[in-house]
C-alpha cells in the first residue's frame, strides 16, 4: 500500500507538523516514509504545502504530479492541488477558509470544520491535529496509536503534558469529518 | 544493538554523518536550502563529546580557506553550502586540489544563475564535475538520491578524499537536503589520534615533530618545468580513480528499451516515471551516477548499444547530456529533458516527454 | 692571524638563527622581510616551538617565506591566511599558530578574514608588514598607500578623491574585543629591532597561553618600489610613515 498525501494551506496553520507527525507515525509502524517540503519564505504568512508518502515499499519520487489525497485548509491551495487529486482519490478541506467548494465529481470530498471547532474548543493550537484525525477516520494510513508515540518521540519533554490534548483534538477530527 | 532507524532531513544526515565518522573540524556560513547542516551541528555540541571543532565563518570564502587549513594539517575536515556560497569558495577549492588536500565539500544545491533562487536544482553540475574553479583538476563528486545516501557518503567521500589526496564533493540539492526519510545513522568512529593522523598523513604540517624535514602545503611553482610534472602526476591520479572508483546504480535496465540516466532527486522521479511507463507498456529503465566524477562512461557505452534511446533527465538546462553523447558516441539517439529555476519536473511530465522524443 | 684562527667559538659574536636556513633570499637588498624572518626564527627557537610551530605564509613578497624559515608551513590564497590560522589553532590547541602577510594582503583583500579572526579572538599571532605598497606585482597603491605617495597605479600620488584614504588597520584591531596584544614595530635600527623582536616574542607567548589574537604591525620600507636606496627608504620611513602609523603599544590585555 501506498499513500501519496499533499497537505497545503497557509504558513502557520501547522501543516508542516502535521506531516511531519504523520511521518513520523509512520516511521513507528516500520513503513517507507517522505516528508518533502516546499520550504522558503512560503513558510512565514504565504501557502505551505508538505508531500508526505507512507508505503510499504520504498519510495521513489518525493516530487509528484498527482496524489492519492490532498488535504486543503485555504483556497488557493484548493485551486492548485483539486486538480491533481487522482481519479478515486480523496480530497478533505476545512470549510472555514474555503469560499468555492470543490466541483470535482470523480473524487471522494470530505468536508471537516476543524478551524470553527478548535476556536470554539479552545484548541487552536492543536488545530493541525484535529485535521490529521479527520484524515486517519477516512484513511487509516496509521493507527492513533502510532501518532500518540510520534507526538511522544517528537515533542520536547516539557511539552509531553500537551499530548492529552493533542490525543482529544485527533479523536474530535475523526468524529466532524464528513462527506462534503 | 537493533538499527537506530530516525527520521530526519538530508541536511540533518549531513551533520550527525559528520560527527559519526570522526569529522575533526566543520567550517560553514549559512544560506538556504542548507543551514540546518550547521544549525544541526551547533545543537548537537560534538566539541563536548568527539571533540569536533564547529566554526560558523564571516563568509564562505573564509569557510573554505579554514577547510584548507585543517586538510593541510591532515585533519578530517569539510564546509556545506548551496551554489552561490560554492561559487564563493571555488578559490578555495582549485588550491586544495592544487595542493592536494583531502577535504569534504557538501553543495545542496538550487536555481541560479546569480542569486537565483532558493529551491532544488542540479545546474552547478558542471562547475562540480568540470572545475569551477581555475587550472586542470577534478573533484570527486558522490551524488545522494535519498537521506540515507546523504548519510553515508559523508564518511564514503573523506574515505575517498584521503585515499586520493584530492577534495570530494557531495552534489545534492534542496529537494534531498530539506526532505525527511528514514535513515540509519553510521556507528560512531573515533576520530583520530595526533599520531594516527601524523603515521597516516606523513605530508601534513602538525609541527616539525622530532625535528622532521619541514612540511610545506602549497600549490605555487614558479618553474614552469616543474609545474608540469605536478600537473602531470596529478593527473595520472585522476586516471587512476576513474579507472577505479567509478560508482553507479542500475534499475529495471535488464529488458529496457528506453534508457533513462538521472543522478540525485532527478533518479528518484525517474524511478517513478519507469512505473508509470512500464504500466503503459513502455519498457524504461534507469542508470543513476553515483559518482559524477569519475562518470560511468563505460557502462553507458555498453547499454548504449542495447537501447532505443537514452534521455538524460536533470533539473538543468542539459548539462550530464554532454557526458552521455561523449559516452555513447552516436551509438543511440540522447535527449535530455529537465525544468529549470528551481522546479523540479513531474513523473507524468517526464513520460510524455520520453513518449515525443522516442516514440 | 689566519681566518680559521678567527673562526673560534670564543669569537662569536652573532649566528644566523638555526631556523634560518641556507636558501638564498628573494628578497631585495635593504627590505625589511629579512630582518622579520631574522626575528620569527629567533622567537621560535628561544620559545622551543621549533617542533611545534604551523605557519602560514601570504601572496605577496613573503609568499616563500616558508622556503626559509625551518618550520612546518601553509602557504594560503591571497588574504585568506587568517581563515587558515583560525581552523588550524583550534584543530591543533597546543601548536603555536602564526601568520606573515602583508598590507595588499592583510589590509585590502584579506580585511574581512584579518577582522574577523582578530574579532573571534583566535589564539594566533598576525605578523603584519606594512610598507605601503604592493612590493610583489611590482609597486601599485596599496590600502596602506599614503596621501601623497606615487605608485604605480597612482602614479601622479594618492588623492581622496580618486583613490580614497590609508587605512589603520592596527587601529581598527585596537578596538576589536577578542584581541589580546596590538603593537606597532620598526625594524630600521638596532634598538628598534630589539623592540620588534620582543613584540613578537609577548604576541607568540600570549597566543600560546590562550589570552586572545595578537597582531604585530611592522611599518617596513620598501625601497625598490619606492625608488629609493635603502638608506634613503628608512629615512623616508621615520619621516613620512611614522607620523602616521605611530609606534607602540596600541593594546596590551596579557
Amino acid at each position: 500500500m501506498t499513500q501519496e498525501i499533499i497537505i497545503s494551506g497557509f504558513g502557520g496553520q501547522g501543516v508542516l507538523s502535521m506531516g511531519k507527525i504523520l511521518a513520523y507515525a509512520g516511521l513507528m509502524e516500520d513503513k517507507e516514509v517522505t516528508w518533502m517540503p516546499a520550504y522558503g519564505p512560503e513558510q512565514r504568512g504565504g501557502t505551505a504545502n508538505v508531500t508526505v508518502i507512507v508505503s510499504d515499499e520504498p519510495v521513489s519520487s518525493p516530487i509528484l504530479s498527482s496524489f492519492d489525497t490532498a488535504i486543503v485548509l485555504n483556497q488557493p491551495s484548493l485551486e492548485k492541488f483539486e486538480p491533481k487529486v487522482k481519479p478515486g482519490g480523496t480530497l478533505i478541506y476545512d470549510s472555514y477558509g474555503i469560499n468555492v467548494p470543490p466541483t470535482r465529481k470523480d473524487i471522494n470530498v470530505y468536508c471537516i470544520d476543524a478551524m470553527d471547532t478548535a476556536a470554539q474548543m479552545n484548541m487552536i493550537k492543536v488545530f493541525n491535529m484535529m485535521v490529521l484525525g479527520g484524515l486517519l477516520k477516512i484513511h487509516p494510513v496509521v493507527s492513533l496509536e502510532s501518532v500518540l508515540k510520534a507526538l511522544r518521540k517528537t515533542l520536547p519533554e516539557r511539552h509531553h503534558n500537551l499530548i492529552p490534548m493533542n490525543e482529544e483534538a485527533l479523536r474530535t477530527g475523526m468524529s466532524i469529518i464528513k462527506p462534503a | 544493538m537493533d538499527k537506530e532507524v530516525t527520521l530526519m532531513k538530508g541536511n540533518e544526515a549531513i551533520a550527525h554523518a559528520a560527527i559519526r565518522c570522526g569529522c575533526d573540524g566543520y567550517f560553514g556560513y549559512p544560506i538556504t536550502p542548507q543551514s540546518e547542516v550547521l544549525e544541526t551541528l551547533a545543537a548537537e555540541k560534538p566539541w563536548e563529546t568527539t571533540g569536533m571543532v564547529v566554526l560558523q565563518a564571516e563568509s564562505e570564502v573564509a569557510s573554505i580557506n579554514m577547510v584548507y587549513g585543517g586538510a593541510g594539517t591532515g585533519k578530517k575536515v569539510m564546509t556545506s553550502s548551496s551554489s552561490p556560497g560554492v561559487s564563493l569558495m571555488q578559490e578555495g577549492i582549485s588550491y586544495m586540489a592544487g595542493a592536494e588536500l583531502p577535504c569534504l565539500v557538501v553543495n545542496v544545491s538550487r536555481g541560479g544563475p546569480g542569486l537565483g533562487t532558493i529551491q532544488p536544482s542540479q545546474a552547478d553540475y558542471f562547475q562540480t564535475v568540470k572545475g569551477g574553479g581555475h587550472g586542470d583538476y577534478r573533484l570527486i563528486t558522490l551524488a545522494p538520491a535519498s537521506v540515507q545516501e546523504m548519510a553515508d557518503f559523508v564518511d564514503l567521500a573523506f574515505e575517498l578524499a584521503f585515499r586520493y589526496r584530492n577534495p570530494a564533493m557531495i552534489l545534492s540539492d534542496g529537494a534531498i537536503g530539506q526532505m525527511m526519510e528514514k535513515v540509519v545513522l553510521p556507528p560512531f568512529k573515533p576520530r583520530r589520534t595526533e599520531e594516527e593522523i601524523m603515521k597516516e598523513c606523513p605530508w601534513a604540517t602538525t609541527g616539525r615533530k622530532g625535528m622532521r624535514k619541514p612540511n610545506i602545503i602549497t600549490s605555487l611553482e614558479l618553474r614552469s618545468e616543474e609545474m608540469e610534472k605536478i600537473n602531470i602526476r596529478i593527473q595520472s591520479k585522476y586516471r587512476e580513480i576513474e579507472a577505479k572508483e567509478v560508482r553507479f546504480e542500475e534499475y529495471m535496465t535488464g529488458d529496457a528499451d528506453y534508457l533513462i540516466v538521472a543522478f540525485g532527486s532527478a533518479a528518484r522521479i525517474s524511478k517513478k516515471v519507469i512505473s508509470i511507463a512500464r504500466e503503459q507498456g513502455l519498457k524504461v529503465g534507469l542508470l543513476r551516477p553515483i559518482t559524477l566524477w569519475p562518470f560511468p562512461s563505460k557502462r553507458i557505452a555498453e547499454l548504449a548499444s542495447k537501447v532505443k534511446g537514452i534521455l538524460s533527465l536533470e533539473i538543468n538546462a542539459g548539462q550530464m547530456v554532454e557526458d552521455i553523447r561523449m559516452a555513447v558516441e552516436g551509438k543511440t539517439p540522447v535527449e535530455w529533458y529537465g525544468r529549470l529555476g528551481g522546479i523540479i519536473p513531474e513523473p507524468e511530465e517526464v513520460v510524455a516527454q520520453l513518449k515525443k522524443l522516442f516514440i | 692571524m689566519t681566518k680559521e684562527e678567527i673562526i673560534q667559538p670564543e669569537n662569536l659574536v652573532y649566528k644566523k638563527p638555526e631556523l634560518l636556513n641556507d636558501t638564498p633570499m628573494h628578497y631585495c637588498p635593504g627590505c625589511s622581510h629579512g630582518v622579520v624572518h631574522k626575528l620569527v626564527a629567533e622567537v621560535i627557537a628561544e620559545m622551543g616551538m621549533q617542533e611545534k610551530t604551523i605557519a602560514i605564509s601570504p601572496v605577496g613578497c613573503a609568499v616563500f617565506a616558508y622556503k626559509y624559515i625551518d618550520v612546518d608551513w601553509q602557504e594560503a590564497a591571497h588574504g585568506r591566511a587568517p581563515a587558515l590560522a583560525s581552523a588550524i589553532k583550534r584543530l591543533w590547541p597546543d601548536r603555536l599558530v602564526f601568520t606573515y602577510q602583508g598590507d595588499g594582503d592583510l589590509a585590502c583583500i584579506g580585511t574581512g578574514e584579518t577582522i574577523h579572526a582578530l574579532n573571534r579572538g583566535e589564539n594566533i599571532t598576525i605578523i603584519f608588514i606594512n610598507n605601503a605598497i604592493y612590493g610583489m606585482t611590482g609597486g601599485q597603491m596599496a590600502p596602506t598607500t599614503l596621501l601623497g605617495m606615487k605608485t604605480a597605479t597612482c602614479p601622479y600620488g594618492r588623492e581622496p578623491a580618486l583613490h580614497g584614504y590609508p587605512l589603520k588597520v592596527t587601529e581598527i584591531a585596537a578596538t576589536l574585543q577578542g584581541t589580546c596584544y596590538v603593537t606597532r614595530q620598526s625594524v630600521q635600527s638596532v634598538a628598534a629591532i630589539l623592540k620588534a623582536k620582543k613584540a613578537i616574542r609577548k604576541a607568540f607567548e600570549y597566543s600560546m597561553q590562550g589570552k586572545g589574537s595578537n597582531l604585530v604591525e611592522i611599518v617596513s620600507t620598501c625601497n625598490t618600489n619606492w625608488r629609493m636606496s635603502p638608506v634613503k627608504a628608512n629615512q623616508w620611513m621615520e619621516e613620512n610613515m611614522f607620523p602616521f602609523y605611530p609606534l607602540g603599544d596600541l593594546k596590551d590585555n596579557g
